[in-house]
């Protein structure tokens, strides 16, 4: 197990940087996700870890060795891959061993190591099976297995559940944070699904345009965005985004206000009645509804302005009905609106 | 299957699709194409079964086959030497371009390095330089090397081809990185990371390679031709040609030995014809 420390980490393309001097440090045995948009940097930063990318400036150290200049090899990282990278010509166990490849361990040693990883990622009933008789998720599987039994200082994880299906995806977010309790291995595991960030991580980074913007574990991130693109990036449905100006202490929606407030679905309730003295109450009409079993997300148009908020499961109001919904005073983030970073909330 | 779906299926009509005119035409133009080609092999062996006083009888089933021919031509060492020699030349040949054009092809698809376009266009337009230009300075070459009527003399200028290389590098180009780098971080080599990792993805590729150079080396005619003088060193092109001028009017002994050259061809085409087929459509060839 080690610590992975980036340290004004620059990665550029000719005249064009992409990665701008970022500072990153991933504590021994911690679950660290990187999360942003395409092209955000998040992958390339994971492949300059694992040596795959040259480091353009800045230093990248593996426990207290600087391994700018170390060939993958010699890192002791594993890295698992969105389209597997397991070999169609060798069966199940064969993959899994190729990660021992090159070290000097005896035959009975690989031969354990390998049986053990079967047993661990229920693989033993296909260890003699080629990939093509495999399904994705035991595919994804013979992968993680094939890092496993190396015993790296770090697993590198590169979008590994992008070609999976939703469920099949939800179940294997499970079984990875599992084997990372089991292993307690330091991990860093790039993705652009928020939910699998959110759900997984101990740590959150969200990168954008090369740059880290917050840094924190996920509900942190997810109560206190640091500015409007990570408030929008976590959580599901985004948050709703509106122009607005304070009197009074109250929140107040207007086009020309110099605030932005953000207010989450899950936070902006529809409901009939007295607004709570200090409350924000927004009323529209219906564009469409989405009924999710517990709750129905409803949209609906603020004089031009797409607001999405959330309506008991029952209580479905009708498309092209006016609806009112309220937020709490603390439910709301401020954000400047000229650099929209946050300003907190009044709690 | 159950025995009411089995009589389902033998009941269902033709589809109407296998039968329009436009499907019709090209099955006979196919058949008449495929008679021309058979049939001058298939009277190639009657000739070779038939003894001297039958071959102008031009039935295809001869009417006392014999296999005396055979025996006579086996029986002449020198057939037995050129067959050799030319299984020789063709397997070490086709190696040969297995082995460099794929390694170059690889090179070429998987590693960016200044001048590697230059030198992939380099490569590539050699393809356009007929062999008939190129004659003169391989004869040149061996003479000054000391490689004439050497079995180097006949195999070097075909060790590696520009064709092959090009057939590779577009192979190579189709295996995901992400395997060559899944490779690199458990610690091989890239040469190990060529041959245990990049070569196994491309195999149809390389039999597509391996049954065109095979195949064209055995019929190769022109090179062998002007690089040997000792009849030792000939290939079976060049040794049937001289058996066929020593021979004059024994048309079966010519057949014979055409036949028994023509036997090996067959052989790779009948054990690969998948993969032949197949190459061909990756390769984007005329057979």
């Amino acid at each position: 197990m080690a610590t992975i420390t980036l340290d004004k980490l620059v990665k550029s393309y000719g005249k064009a940087r992409v990665i701008h001097g970022i500072d990153l440090e991933v504590r021994d045995g911690e679950f660290v996700v990187f999360v942003g948009p395409s092209g955000c940097g998040k992958s390339t930063t994971l492949r300059m870890i694992a040596g795959l990318e040259e480091v353009s400036g800045g230093e990248i150290r593996i426990g207290d060795n600087v391994v700018n200049e170390l060939d993958p090899k010699a890192r002791n990282i594993a890295m698992v891959f969105q389209n597997y990278a397991i070999y169609p010509h060798m069966t199940v166990r064969q993959n899994i061993a190729f990660g021992l490849y090159t070290t000097k361990l005896g035959k009975e040693e690989k031969n354990r190591r390998v049986e053990e990883a079967g047993r661990i990622l229920g693989l033993t009933p296909f260890l003699d099976r080629r990939p093509a008789a495999l399904s994705g998720g035991q595919r994804q599987r013979v992968a993680i297995g094939r890092a496993m039994v190396r015993e790296p200082a770090a697993f590198l994880f590169d979008e590994p559940l992008s070609n999976l299906d939703a469920q099949l995806r939800a179940q294997m977010r499970i079984e990875i944070k599992a084997l990372h309790h089991r292993l307690g291995t330091t991990i860093a595991y790039v993705t652009h699904d928020q939910v699998e960030a959110m759900t997984m991580a101990d740590r959150i980074v969200v990168m954008r345009d090369g740059h880290i913007l917050q840094s924190g574990p996920p509900m942190e991130i997810y109560d206190d965005p640091v500015d409007v693109f990570t408030a929008r990036f976590i959580g599901t449905p985004s948050m709703n985004i509106l122009p607005g100006r304070e009197a009074d202490g109250r929140a107040v929606a207007d086009g020309d206000g110099g605030l932005l407030f953000g207010i989450r679905p899950q936070d902006l309730l529809v409901r009939e009645g007295a607004v709570a003295a200090d409350a924000l109450e927004l009323t529209g009409t219906v564009t469409a509804v989405e009924p999710l079993g517990p709750e129905t997300l409803v949209h609906f148009d603020l004089a031009g302005q797409p607001v999405i908020a959330t309506a008991p499961a029952r209580a479905v109001p009708e498309v092209g009905s006016q609806v009112s919904a309220q937020a709490a005073r603390s439910e709301i983030h401020r954000f400047d609106r000229k650099t929209e970073r946050s300003l907190g909330r009044r709690r | 299957m159950t025995a009411a779906t089995a009589t389902a299926r033998e009941a269902r009509p033709l589809p109407m699709a296998r039968l329009r005119p436009g499907r019709i035409v090209t099955w006979t133009v196919l058949f008449i194409g495929g008679v021309l080609m058979v049939t001058p092999l298939l009277f190639m062996f009657s000739t070779s079964l038939k003894d001297a006083g039958q071959i102008y009888d031009l039935r295809l089933i001869p009417e006392d086959p014999t296999l005396a021919n055979y025996f006579e031509v086996l029986g002449d060492g020198r057939f037995l030497r050129w067959f050799l020699n030319s299984s020789l030349v063709a397997i070490a040949v086709t190696l040969s371009n297995v082995f460099f054009d794929s390694l170059v092809g690889y090179t070429l698809a998987k590693f960016r390095f200044r001048g590697r376009q230059f030198v992939f266009l380099a490569i590539l337009s050699t393809l356009m330089i007929p062999t008939e230009m190129l004659v003169i300075p391989w004869y040149l070459m061996s003479a000054n090397f000391g490689w004439l009527d050497t079995y180097w003399g006949i195999m070097f200028p075909g060790m590696m081809t520009a064709f092959g290389t090009f057939l590779m590098k577009q192979f190579f180009e189709t295996v995901p990185d992400d395997f060559l780098e899944a490779a690199r971080i458990d610690g091989l080599n890239e040469f190990a990371i060529w041959w245990r990792v990049a070569m196994p993805l491309v195999t149809p590729a390389l039999s597509a390679l391996a049954i065109f150079t095979f195949l064209g080396n055995w019929t190769a005619f022109f090179w062998p031709l002007i690089v040997t003088t000792s009849s030792e060193l000939y290939t079976l092109p060049i040794g049937l040609t001289s058996f066929a001028v020593e021979q004059a009017i024994r048309w079966e002994m010519i057949m014979t030995g055409a036949a028994l050259a023509t036997i090996p061809t067959l052989i790779v085409f009948l054990l690969l014809q998948r993969y032949i087929v197949r190459g061909v459509m990756l390769a984007g060839l005329k057979g």
